[in-house]
């Protein structure tokens, strides 16, 4: 029973007596799914209910399991599951630094342990030295880089992408996909890709389940 | 909210019909209502109330619309807003004062064209303030409420996307007022009806403002009122409970005309609209409604410029237009009256600002977490206490606190405070809070943030600034209480604004401006703090300037 | 327990009837008093008397450890409103209401609704210096016995003032007024009865209208009112279209009215204190060539008092309060220009040399009248010529006409 990866099993969501989504499938680690759909087929009403946050003016069925637990009446938090959305959405009242420490585990952490993370994550995606520079400030793709690092300094088992490249620039937006699509596979994450733009789903390169 | 309310009108309810025990009024009857119409002028009074309020609140709604018709979307528009708002902040009772001596034949405007231009070494003797029609009061209250009506508007102009609709109506070939007044207008005038309303009778029943500026041959109803309630001869109690539940019959009969003049409104206005006609004049309607905004923040800015000379005037005789002598006096020897009125004003303001924050926060979270959407009823029931008159339902309160065992005096004025800061708080929190990005708080969630976690370190943080400025509101409001700060205080809680009226008994101009100008600083020192505080914590943080 | 119990709410509820001091016992007053706080609510819109109450609550503090906390009032009644509005809700005891300034009408009404507690003013020890038979007033409120329910502690006398730099020789009459009236329209004004002062005002001038003035000392009597105030509102009238703003507004109080005077916009005006001119100037509320001066015919005085009501929380300490304030020092301090300067109750015969000398030192200001230029002072009429007059002046010119 223990399957690694996101179980979505028998899932449908209703309003009213509308129908609005039907999947039943499973998104083994490192493998991406991408879910395409016009604008008002769901797709954000899946992604509201895979985190734990499906307006209760909506009934679902179904049960999400995420590496073989049951996590359908989990809180978001203790879900395990990041997410990037269309706006970068950094919190503009903490700094770049502070944004990222704010995923990370605070009581296992030692201060001095935290700001070397940090260091390391800011490193990585080429923007040292930003830790403490205003979110504002900022490039899209800057952006974008700092919400990705962001979210899987949080160690997440898996990743839900609602249209995160919509906003930027063509040139940014390949870079900032791959860059989203190598993280995930070298952390062997399931990620379940939105997205209403054909070019997103052949980058991600898995299935495709179209709502409409 | 209901329930002070509701006890309130009972407990006034009861005498009006002659039923208080205390004074040997044990059967119902309608005696005193027939003593109410008896009275010496009160057909009078009760026509001032009414023509007081439609005029007050007609004005301030046509100069508001208009300005926001001409200039809204502008530049100019944001310097006018600024110039405004802080005026809200200004305390009736100062504004009434600061007004009250720049227009009197005596006062300052008359100081400064005399002798030269208009030949008067006296002062003429005309009848331009306490005029019988009311016409100085309604002016004390158009200046007050504008600024009220402004940001009201403002914030129901924010959620209409009001312009989108101007670009489209200018593009279809309408003059921007025009155009402003047949899309955005009907918009807004829903989502403002209730502060409308507010409005209306505030300004058929308030008492401090027209002490000082209303006429006093018959004065309006509600100052009457007052009087009676006041009145050595006990008996004058039924009377002025029944002046009391007759006040709020006329603000009921007031709201249905208002209503009905809506209803009116709207189908010649919907008549108008179909007519298709483009409108002009837009040059003129601009300056018009500028020379408006102008003269509203004139008369308050030079009011209490007038009110800070005053307070170091030495002696200062007509038509001179500055003071004889200059003199610390006046502060110097207030300073120990004063420092207690400050403290406990501060006081009373900053639990009740707390604890109406508080309750809003609260509601407005539970509102979200439940996912409970508020109605117009919902809406209503918070508006009550700023609808149902003071008047009407404060003395029933008083005794009723007295029965509750709760007149101790700061705690009840406390607890009354919150009936009138709780409105103005949630009033202004609301839409900011309402209208945050929820998902902030999913990434927040997603990140591993409990729901309470979400509110302290996102959500409040990033709506420091709007709840930083609910707080001012609600503190300038406590602040500006008076009547119920009387009633419910035992008279022993002596605030600024108290102590303020009661020296305006006294009549020294000095002496009055020095408590009415330290009632504006203390109702202006937390908007200072809503603007700096924010200022400082966030001075790096770009994305928030405009929260 | 339970017994404990009834017994411990038995000692509550029979407390206040033992907690009532007894004024006879002023040894037990004052013990009783020691680290009371007495709410005196007093009316607040003068600056002059609330320093002046200021300082009896310092001293008071230091000498008999009584708290003064001063309520300050825009109107006396809202103190009597308080107390009738505790009465309604059965609160006969801890009342926020511990002694009130107050005279006429205001002591009248908690008079006869029995809202006061005493009798206790003449067990006051300094009772005995009180001027009882030079100023009947003392003891006869508007002709209302006081029956020791109420303290008298200032006299106050009715005067007029003028700015001599704009009006030389004032009219000393009403008829004199008049005549000033009518030749000079809008230089006059009284304040708007029901106040205080502008009913006085009436008063004042109904003396001079009236037949024979000991009427004024009866009940008034409903028949003949009409035949004896014809020429009285005859006078008002002719006079109300020569006021100030033609007597369309009036000022609302002797405040106000000094406002006025100090604008230039009336000539001359009525007070009740003989040296609130004097104040004034120092003040910088009146220019210094105002001057007082008092009418041919007299004028009213009266006196004010202090009262306990039925209900107050700390009686001993009120008393001791009332006590302090007709003491030789308050008196000679309260008679003092540069303080108030409000006339005294004392007879100065019955005090020490010592204390008669706090007053003979005073010194009078530039434009309050010595003693004897004062004149006699003329009796209150009785309450109810009052409440008529105040209710027809209202009818006649109250509302706009």
């Amino acid at each position: 029973m223990s399957r690694a990866g996101l179980t979505l099993e028998r899932v449908a969501i209703r309003h009213g007596t509308r129908k609005l989504v039907e999947i039943d499938t499973h998104v083994g680690p490192g493998e991406t799914l991408t879910v395409m759909g016009p604008s008002g087929s769901g797709k954000s009403t899946l992604l509201s209910f895979l985190i734990g946050s499906l307006d209760p003016s909506f009934a679902a069925q179904g049960r999400v399991l995420l590496d073989g637990t049951d996590i359908t009446e989990t809180s978001p938090e203790y879900r395990r599951i990041g997410i990037l959305l269309q706006d970068d959405l950094l919190f503009p009242h903490l700094s770049v630094g502070e944004n990222l420490a704010f995923g990370l585990d605070t009581t296992r952490l030692p201060r001095a342990r935290r700001r070397e993370q940090i260091e390391h994550a800011l490193d990585d995606i080429g923007l040292s030295g930003f830790a403490n520079r205003d979110p504002a400030t900022l490039s899209g793709g800057q952006k974008a880089r700092i919400a990705l690092m962001r979210m899987l300094l949080s160690e997440p088992k898996a990743l839900l992408l609602d249209e995160p490249f919509s906003r930027l620039d063509a040139q940014r937006r390949a870079q900032i996909r791959e860059l989203v699509f190598e993280r995930a596979r070298a952390k062997g994450l399931p990620v379940l890709l939105v997205t209403h733009d054909r070019e997103d789903a052949i980058a991600a390169g898995g299935r495709v389940h179209s709502l409409d | 909210m209901l329930v002070p309310v509701l006890a309130g009108l009972l407990g006034t309810l009861g005498p009006a019909f002659g039923y208080l025990p205390a004074l040997g009024g044990t059967a119902l009857t309608l005696d005193p209502f027939r003593d109410l119409a008896n009275t010496p002028g009160i057909g009078r009074a009760s026509l001032l109330s009414l023509t007081t309020g439609f005029a007050a609140t007609g004005l301030s709604l046509f100069i508001v619309a208009l300005i926001c018709a001409a200039w809204s979307g502008t530049r100019a528009f944001r310097a006018i807003e600024r110039a405004l708002s802080p005026l809200l902040a200004v305390p009736h009772a100062a504004a009434a004062f600061g007004l009250a001596f720049l227009i009197a034949p005596s006062g300052w405007m008359a100081r400064i064209v005399s002798p030269w231009l208009s030949g008067w070494v006296r002062p003429p003797d005309l009848l331009v303030l306490q005029d019988p029609f009311g016409i100085s009061l309604t002016a004390g209250l158009v200046v007050k409420e504008i600024p009220f009506l402004l940001l009201m508007t403002l914030a129901a102009l924010s959620q209409i996307r009001a312009d989108q609709t101007r670009r489209i109506s200018n593009a279809l070939g309408y003059a921007p007022v025009t155009g402003w007044f047949k899309t955005v207008f009907p918009l807004v005038y829903g989502q403002i009806r209730l502060p409308i309303y507010a409005v209306l009778a505030f300004s058929m029943t308030v008492i401090d403002v027209a002490l000082i500026l209303g006429p006093t041959t018959p004065p309006p109803l509600a100052v009457q009122i007052l009087k009676w309630m006041n009145d050595p001869d006990l008996s004058m109690r039924f009377l002025a409970s029944a002046g009391a539940v007759w006040q709020l019959a006329l603000v009921v009969l007031a709201l249905l005309c208002w209503r009905t003049l809506e209803w009116l409104a709207a189908r010649i206005g919907r008549a108008w609209v179909r007519a298709g006609s483009r409108g002009g004049a837009t040059g003129a309607l601009k300056a018009a409604s500028l020379l408006a905004a102008i003269l509203v923040a004139a008369a308050i800015v030079f009011g209490l410029l007038g009110l800070l000379i005053w307070s170091v005037a030495g002696f200062w005789s007509f038509p001179n237009a500055l003071p004889d002598s200059f003199t610390a006096r006046t502060w110097m020897r207030h300073a120990t009256g004063l420092w207690p009125a400050i403290t406990e004003t501060l006081l009373i303001a900053a639990i009740a600002t707390a604890v109406a924050l508080f309750l809003t926060l609260a509601c407005l979270e539970a509102e979200e977490r439940h996912g409970i959407k508020p109605s117009t009823r919902a809406l209503l029931l918070l508006y009550l206490p700023l609808i149902v008159p003071q008047i009407a339902f404060l003395s029933g309160l008083q005794t009723l606190a007295i029965f509750t065992g709760l007149d101790a005096g700061r705690t009840s004025v406390i607890f009354v405070h919150i009936i009138f800061v709780l409105p103005y708080v949630f009033l202004s929190l609301g839409d900011p809070f309402r209208s945050w990005d929820m998902r902030y708080g999913l990434v927040a969630r997603a990140l591993g943030a409990s729901p309470d976690g979400v509110l302290w370190r996102v959500r409040l943080p990033i709506l420091l600034r709007p709840i930083l400025t609910a707080a001012a509101v609600g503190f300038a409001v406590s602040v500006g209480q008076f009547l119920p700060t009387l009633l419910a205080g035992a008279g022993r809680v002596q605030t600024l604004t108290t102590e303020a009226v009661a020296l305006a008994s006294g009549g020294d101009r000095r002496v009055i401006a020095v408590y009415a100008l330290t009632q504006t600083g203390a109702a202006f020192l937390p908007f200072a703090i809503a603007i700096f505080v924010p200022a400082i914590l966030w001075r790096n943080r770009r994305g928030l300037r405009h929260v | 327990m339970r017994h404990f119990l009834i017994a411990a709410l038995t000692v509550l509820i029979a407390f206040p009837a033992f907690a009532d001091p007894d004024p006879a016992d002023w040894d037990s007053v004052t013990t009783q008093a020691r680290g009371q706080t007495v709410y005196w609510n007093a009316w607040g819109g003068s600056d002059t008397i609330n320093a002046f109450i200021d300082w009896i609550g310092t001293r008071v503090q230091e000498e008999f450890d009584v708290t003064v906390e001063h309520v300050k009032l825009s109107d006396t009644a809202e103190a009597v409103t308080r107390v009738l509005a505790e009465k309604s809700a059965g609160k006969d005891e801890g009342g926020a209401v511990d002694l009130i300034w107050i005279n006429g009408e205001n002591f009248a009404a908690m008079k006869a609704q029995d809202l006061l507690f005493g009798p206790w003013v003449e067990a006051l020890p300094n009772w005995t210096n009180v001027d009882v038979s030079g100023k009947p007033a003392v003891i006869s409120d508007f002709t209302v016995p006081t029956d020791g329910l109420e303290a008298p502690w200032g006299m106050a006398q009715v005067v007029f003032y003028h700015d001599t730099a704009r009006l030389r020789t004032p009219p000393k009459s009403m008829r004199a007024l008049l005549d000033y009236a009518q030749a000079n329209p809008g230089r006059f004004t009284y304040p708007q009865p029901p106040n205080f002062l502008g009913s006085t005002f009436l008063k004042q001038a109904l003396i001079e209208f009236v037949p024979d003035t000991e009427i004024l000392q009866q009940p008034l009597n409903p028949a003949e009112y009409d035949a004896v105030t014809r020429e009285f509102w005859t006078f008002l009238d002719t006079l109300a279209p020569n006021l100030w703003r033609k007597g369309r507004a009036y000022p609302q109080n002797e405040a106000r009215q000094i406002q006025l005077m100090a604008d230039g916009e009336i000539d001359l005006a009525i007070s009740f204190n003989p040296n609130e001119a004097s104040n004034a100037i120092a003040n910088f509320q009146l220019p210094d060539t105002v001057r007082s001066y008092v009418f041919e015919a007299g004028s009213l005085g009266n006196a004010s008092f202090v009262a306990i009501p039925y209900n107050a929380n700390a009686k001993a300490g009120a008393m001791v309060l009332a006590n302090f304030l007709i003491s030789p020092e308050a008196q000679a301090r309260m008679q003092d220009p540069n303080v108030w300067g409000l006339g005294t109750v004392l007879d100065l015969d019955k005090l020490g040399d010592a204390d008669r000398a706090r007053f003979d030192k005073l010194d009078l200001g530039i434009a309050t009248l010595p003693p004897d230029a004062l004149g006699g002072t003329l009796p209150e009429p009785h309450p109810s010529w009052m409440v008529r007059l105040e209710e027809d002046w209202i009818e006649r010119f109250g509302v706009a006409r």
